[in-house]
């Protein structure tokens, strides 16, 4: 027991700022207080994910693991990845949609409470990336689901993850203060 | 001819990093051989089929085995058969387990059936053919054609059922609980108890076999690296070294100590990763915590030294893509000391936590000899007391010239796989000292000629899960004509089903982790 404490004390407090967003979703205050009042603002709590990997490499899932790392610190900001889709508010989806997994990825889909959101995480599920549309696979996840982000890279970094799912949380709410611009 | 003495005198040397040889065999002598090897204490590495018709009328069978001398290619010209009927080969099942689902992958993708003795029944369920495409259809045949999409039928998978009183079935999969690759898992208990576990993959197939058909030479290491993301360096060096055995491409010594660099790297982050996993799965959350931040670090250092996180492009026929940075030799081996101090502290407090001891140990015990009989590979073999690892056994280089050592438990257990990885932290931290050390001076790439067409060559690397193979034919004008890969998960992952027999369900996460197997790489 005193060597886990003492491995917690020197180890100390690794957790980074949250990442820079893109102009578009700026806001006025970007740091963890104003992430959480945001989320809590669209959703209504803590932000439930649930990911599928619907036919990657592995590639992509070690980078959204990588967000449970200490230095990113998903939970801390109050996003949580859950086991059921009856939970989540956001669809993270891996890999060109292998037609083996494609029903399955559907039904997730369907089995997630509305209104949802879905990102494609990585070049596959971007754009189909190298696997592309064949026999085997239906490639980009736009061909099977409305898909609201997609992250670029191969595998796309945890930060850029992040960003996606941070921004995807904030468009309802850009559309929102856009609107009560314009009836004012 | 005796079948030893047939061995002896009909086997030519094939292009490969390591010691290789082919031998033809027709159908009477298929598997009189593959009993004699197995005698010799071969393992059955992989197997695969090519549609030859366009050139002499033929479908061929491929089996390659790891004996104690080196890879034995023994390739099968098929019988003509007429026009209605399968293309047939002897099974390979009955002297070696492994071979089934291979098999079954080889019927769902070239239409050619295993023949099984009078009395053994063939398990004709489709492995990677789950309803997505016709019946008739199959996709490595020269005359499919790749590109064309049908819809989806799902089609019934009856699973072995367990009757009894009190037993009922746990269906799990395809998708998980966690960020976990996709497969299912169906289990029969009693109570907690596991009494049986039957797998399906063969979900996340993406018709890679078919894809590289369609590509140049040139590039299909950039495929070859994304079988198995978490095995990047390892396929893609695979591939590399099967191109470069055929043209007679010298990698330069610099280029190959890089390689190797990246592919230690690659088993460490693996390990740490899998290290810290276990601690949770297991219910100790620090553990998962303070590994996952040394695996953070790892990936990190790979950014300046090699560009980017992960390694998926940084070997390349020839070579490696960039050479090392100046500034990275410093900062690696400030990373190595950091990660051994930490290692060893986290070490002792994984071996003297009693809690955690006690889900590790007798937790998913895989027998030596069942092992044995089975053909594991890699990590898990070596945690069920067999002592093999490529770069101990068939050293090629830069292995020839920095001794890696090999470690073995006999316990078979998921404590057993936990000190295994352990031990192979230390043993990487130190190659890549000596690595660093003994990088020379001189290029870092050099050009790979077009190879001549219709030459089989291999590329077999032991990854960090175990021995990765490419099995490369080349067509003309560049291309490919076929590739083959095989991850030593399709051996592994059968494994399971009987290491989790008599423990309760909760365990299964722990036991899954602790083989941590590649969905993507087995279905290809």
């Amino acid at each position: 027991m005193w060597n886990t404490l003492s491995r917690m004390w020197k180890t100390g407090l690794l957790t980074e700022p949250l990442p820079v967003l893109e102009p578009a979703f700026e806001t006025p205050s970007p740091d963890l207080d104003g992430l959480q009042s945001d989320l809590l603002a669209v959703v209504g709590r803590a932000l439930c994910i649930r990911h599928v990997d619907a036919g990657s490499c592995n590639g992509c899932e070690l980078e959204i693991q990588a967000l449970h790392n200490p230095y990113y610190n998903l939970e801390g900001a109050g996003i949580h990845f859950v086991a059921s889709p009856r939970h989540a508010d956001l669809l993270l989806v891996t890999g060109p949609v292998s037609v083996n997994m494609e029903e399955a990825l559907r039904r997730t889909y369907d089995a997630i409470p509305g209104p949802k959101l879905v990102i494609a995480v990585g070049d596959c599920g971007a754009c189909g990336g190298i696997f592309g549309s064949s026999y085997a696979s239906r490639g980009a996840v736009a061909n099977i689901l409305p898909v609201n982000a997609t992250v670029a890279g191969c595998p796309p970094t945890p930060t850029a993850i992040l960003r996606a799912i941070l921004q995807a949380v904030r468009a309802p709410l850009a559309e929102v203060q856009r609107n009560r611009v314009i009836s004012t | 001819m005796k079948v030893r003495d047939f061995l002896k005198h009909q086997r030519f040397p094939l292009p490969a990093n390591l010691p290789a040889s082919r031998v033809c065999a027709d159908r009477r002598q298929w598997l009189p051989l593959a009993a004699t090897l197995h005698e010799s204490g071969a393992r059955l590495l992989t197997l695969w089929g090519t549609d030859d018709r366009d050139r002499d009328g033929r479908f061929r069978m491929y089996a390659a085995y790891l004996a104690p001398e080196g890879v034995l290619v023994v390739e099968h010209a098929l019988e003509v058969t007429e026009a209605t009927a399968f293309p047939a080969y002897p099974s390979l099942a009955a002297i070696f387990p492994a071979a089934q689902r291979m098999q079954r992958a080889v019927y769902d993708l070239l239409g050619i059936v295993a023949e099984e003795d009078p009395g053994n029944e063939a398990d004709t369920r489709g492995w990677l053919r789950h309803g997505g495409w016709p019946e008739t259809f199959y996709p490595l045949r020269r005359d499919a054609d790749g590109s064309r999409q049908y819809s989806n039928f799902s089609a019934p998978y009856p699973f072995v059922t367990v009757e009894g009183g009190g037993v009922h079935e746990i269906a799990v999969g395809p998708v998980h609980a966690g960020t976990i690759e996709p497969g299912h898992f169906r289990f029969s208990v009693v109570g907690e108890k596991m009494l049986r576990l039957e797998a399906r993959l063969g979900y996340t197939h993406k018709g890679v076999a078919k894809l590289f058909e369609a590509m140049p030479q040139s590039s299909g290491h950039r495929l070859a690296a994304r079988i198995s993301g978490d095995t990047a360096v390892a396929f893609s060096w695979a591939y590399c070294a099967a191109l470069e055995s055929i043209t007679g491409t010298i990698c330069p010594a610099r280029a190959t100590r890089q390689r190797a660099l990246a592919l230690e790297h690659e088993r460490l982050a693996n390990h740490l990763g899998d290290l810290g996993a276990l601690g949770n799965d297991a219910g100790f959350a620090f553990g998962l915590t303070h590994f996952s931040r040394l695996k953070e670090d790892l990936l990190r250092s790979n950014s300046v030294a090699f560009g980017a996180r992960y390694l998926l492009d940084s070997i390349v026929p020839g070579g490696v893509a960039a050479d090392l940075p100046a500034e990275a030799p410093p900062l690696l081996l400030d990373l190595y000391s950091d990660l051994e101090r930490s290692v060893t502290k986290l070490r002792s407090i994984y071996d003297e936590h009693a809690g955690l001891q006690d889900r590790f140990r007798g937790t998913g015990q895989l027998q030596p000899s069942l092992a044995e009989k089975l053909g594991a590979l890699g990590l898990v073999a070596r945690a069920s007391g067999m002592a093999c690892d490529l770069r101990v056994d068939h050293p090629w280089p830069p292995y020839d010239r920095v001794a890696a050592k090999c470690f073995v438990q006999s316990t078979g257990d998921v404590a057993a796989r936990v000190q295994i990885r352990f031990d192979e932290v230390y043993e990487s931290l130190r190659l890549c000292r000596a690595l660093l050390q003994d990088l020379p001076a001189g290029p870092f790439h050099a050009p790979v000629p077009n190879a001549a067409p219709y030459q089989l060559g291999l590329g077999v690397i032991e990854s960090w899960r175990g021995p990765v193979l490419i099995a490369l034919e080349t067509g003309p004008d560049g291309c490919i004509r076929r590739c083959h890969a095989h991850d030593p998960s399709w051996q592994n992952w059968p494994l399971i089903e009987y290491a989790v027999i008599g423990d309760i369900a909760a365990d299964f996460p722990l036991i899954n982790k602790s083989f941590n197997l590649s969905y993507s790489g087995q279905d290809g």
